[in-house]
């Protein structure tokens, strides 16, 4: 099977400079696991385009650091 | 890939609206047995109402109706296909679930009297009870759960149910980050995974834009039917008015005790009764077909104050990225209607009526096996009925286990589980999910979108059962992408399902939700009966036959009463 990566706009934007490190409470509240930790930042990203706008992430983030955007295709 | 055993007295298995009050009310009743609540998400965000509830719809209040009334109701809204004793186990038991979670910390709205506040949204009845600050809804069932020291294990999917000799004994389960396998012994288990959300492919192609949340991928349906467990009534679709585009209701029902209504594109009403019904949604689609389109939910002709109050509810509640879709349009309700299409198809006995079929304990046809929630075919019963359905299976399970010994699973089964699992991970370069979830439910509104064709469904029904041999090429890179493919797994059976059930039912019942171009009228000598799907466990194919309907509690005369929300 040959695969390719396609680039995707993805709806959860994370602002890094506000992202804490240690906190994991929007990856933990996801209903759809799509967030996680990238290992070489520390900081949470939106690891699988899988998102039903539902703002758990964003309402939880404690420090601010998360905006969610209608997706591109239902904008 | 691990494996992981254990074994407990009760297994929830969805920790959603049914799954967090059955843990409850199985740990009240019988507080030494052990309670486990499998979840796939985690609980305190998980399931349809995870970001909250803005009303109930299926309150039924002393003073304001009866249990009866709204048995009567429901019979006539579903056309006459339903059990009567568990519909109005949710007319008894309501009242009770409202003033339980008030003690939780829930706050229904109140008039100047302090009496609940019903708003009139039935055709005949009020059992419309809005929740404006219901936004936390989730989080205080999940600290109930907590509370009562429930165990909780969050992001384990179950796959399968577990049977020995016609008995349900323990599912299987993945752990969806680690990848490892569980293996859960149970004396009762209650499948309470919500609808199948996944089925129809929203008309914005994003896989993930659906009406119902998307973890909600059909897996109790699957699960159940591939353990030998009874479906009713699949043919009665789920399909909803929505917002274009947006995944959201545009709320007719909260709107309209305010003044709001669904007009079509000159302004005017086409429909006598905002509560969804399929013959709601068959008037929207006639609307749509007849050069009146599109239709919006109409509030700009109300004044600031009343529009602003719409606002807070639509926006803090439920589906709180309304506002911002709106915003990124340019969109304001005091200029612009609310444009609505006809959603995606699923299936959610929560809306409509097709699930694992249950009694008034909610027991399915397998000894062992309960069902609650979305997923249990108890006509329209919405988020009271899943309370309700939560309690009754989980108190009825708590007598059913006392006598009960654990089984024993077949390790024959087991391996042939752990080989389905493991079949997408040792493909890593096999087809993306993405790509085999798509194209499947392309077909599904290919060929099973109401109006119904024959041919299209036979069509529909051969491609859905090649794609079989699709499965066998799905690849997945690690366990959360092995997640998704699991769940494509459950969405073909349950397409599978909806074709084999619409081609049998040959009438047309509950408006739009079964509405066939060849035989577009009701024909209630021959099919006043559930329509049941299973399993045959001689050869694996699937079967379906009719079943006569359980005998009323209360008379009712379809002939004379017959639901009819056109505005003539």
């Amino acid at each position: 099977m040959a695969l390719t990566s396609n680039r995707v706009d993805v709806p959860v934007i994370v602002d890094e400079s506000k992202c804490l490190d240690k906190c994991k409470a929007c990856i933990e509240v996801c209903p759809l696991d799509v967030l996680a930790k990238n290992p070489d930042t520390g900081k949470a990203y939106m690891k699988y385009d899988e998102c039903w706008f539902c703002l758990p992430c964003e309402k939880e983030c404690p420090v601010g650091a998360i905006t969610v955007q209608i997706p591109f295709l239902l904008r | 890939m691990e494996i992981i055993n254990l074994e407990v007295d009760f297994l929830v298995v969805g920790g959603g609206t049914a799954g967090c009050m059955a843990a409850v009310k199985a740990k009240q009743k019988s507080p030494d047995s052990s309670i486990l609540v499998l979840e796939k998400a985690n609980i305190r965000r998980s399931g349809a109402i995870a970001m909250g509830m803005d009303g109930v719809n299926t309150a039924v209040i002393p003073g304001n109706s009866t249990p009866e009334q709204y048995v009567r109701e429901i019979t006539i809204a579903n056309d006459g296909i339903l059990d009567q004793s568990a519909v109005h186990k949710t007319g008894l038991l309501g009242f009770d679930v409202i003033q339980e979670l008030e003690e939780w910390g829930v706050k229904f709205q109140k008039d100047n009297e302090g009496k609940y506040d019903l708003k009139q949204v039935h055709r005949v009845g009020k059992y419309v009870l809005p929740m404006p600050e219901g936004k936390d809804l989730k989080k205080i069932l999940s600290r109930q759960v907590k509370r009562n020291k429930i165990k909780v294990i969050n992001r384990v999917m179950a796959t399968s149910v577990l049977t020995q000799n016609g008995r349900a004994i323990g599912i299987t389960g993945l752990d969806v980050r680690s990848g490892d396998m569980y293996v859960i012994k149970s004396k009762a288990i209650l499948l309470c995974t919500g609808a199948c959300g996944r089925l129809g492919l929203p008309a914005s192609g994003y896989l993930y834009g659906t009406y119902e949340n998307p973890t909600n991928a059909g897996d109790g349906y699957s699960m159940a039917y591939q353990a030998g467990a009874k479906l009713s009534n699949i043919e009665c679709f789920q399909i909803n008015p929505l917002i274009k585009d947006y995944n959201g209701p545009a709320c007719a029902y909260v709107a309209s005790p305010f003044g709001a209504y669904t007009a079509n594109a000159s302004g005017n009403r086409f429909i006598s009764c905002d509560y969804w019904s399929g013959q709601m949604m068959l008037e929207v689609w006639r609307e749509l077909n007849s050069g009146q389109g599109p239709v919006h939910l109409k509030m700009y002709h109300l004044d600031e104050s009343t529009i602003s109050e719409i606002e807070t509810i639509l926006f803090d509640n439920e589906r709180p990225s309304r506002e911002r879709f709106h915003a990124g349009r340019g969109e304001n309700y005091r200029r612009d209607g609310v444009e609505m299409n006809i959603s995606e198809i699923g299936l959610c006995s929560g809306h409509s009526a097709s699930g694992v079929q249950v009694d008034e304990f909610m027991r399915t046809s397998i000894p062992g096996l309960y069902a609650a929630g979305d997923m249990a075919n108890v006509p329209h019963n919405y988020m009271i009925g899943a309370f309700v359905s939560g309690r009754v299976a989980a108190e009825h399970a708590m007598d059913y286990i006392k006598d009960i010994d654990h089984g024993d699973v077949d390790s024959d089964f087991i391996n042939t589980e752990r080989e389905r699992l493991l079949a997408p991970l040792n493909n890593p370069n096999g087809i993306p999910h993405t790509q085999v979830e798509y194209k499947l439910r392309r077909f599904v509104n290919d060929y099973l979108q109401p109006p119904k064709s024959p041919k299209n469904m036979k069509i529909g029904l051969e491609k859905f059962i090649d794609y079989k041999n699709v499965l066998d090429e799905l690849g997945a890179r690690d366990p959360h992408e092995l997640m998704r493919c699991i769940e494509i797994h459950f969405i073909r059976d349950c397409a599978e399902m909806a074709a084999k059930a619409s081609l049998y039912r040959t009438e047309s019942r509950w408006g739009l939700y079964h509405y066939r171009l060849d035989f577009p009228n009701r024909n209630d000598e021959e099919w006043m009966c559930n329509t049941i799907i299973k399993k045959s466990l001689d050869n694996n194919e699937m079967t379906i036959f009719k079943e006569d309907l359980k005998p009323y509690l209360f008379d009712v005369n379809l002939n004379e009463e017959k639901y009819d929300v056109s505005v003539a």
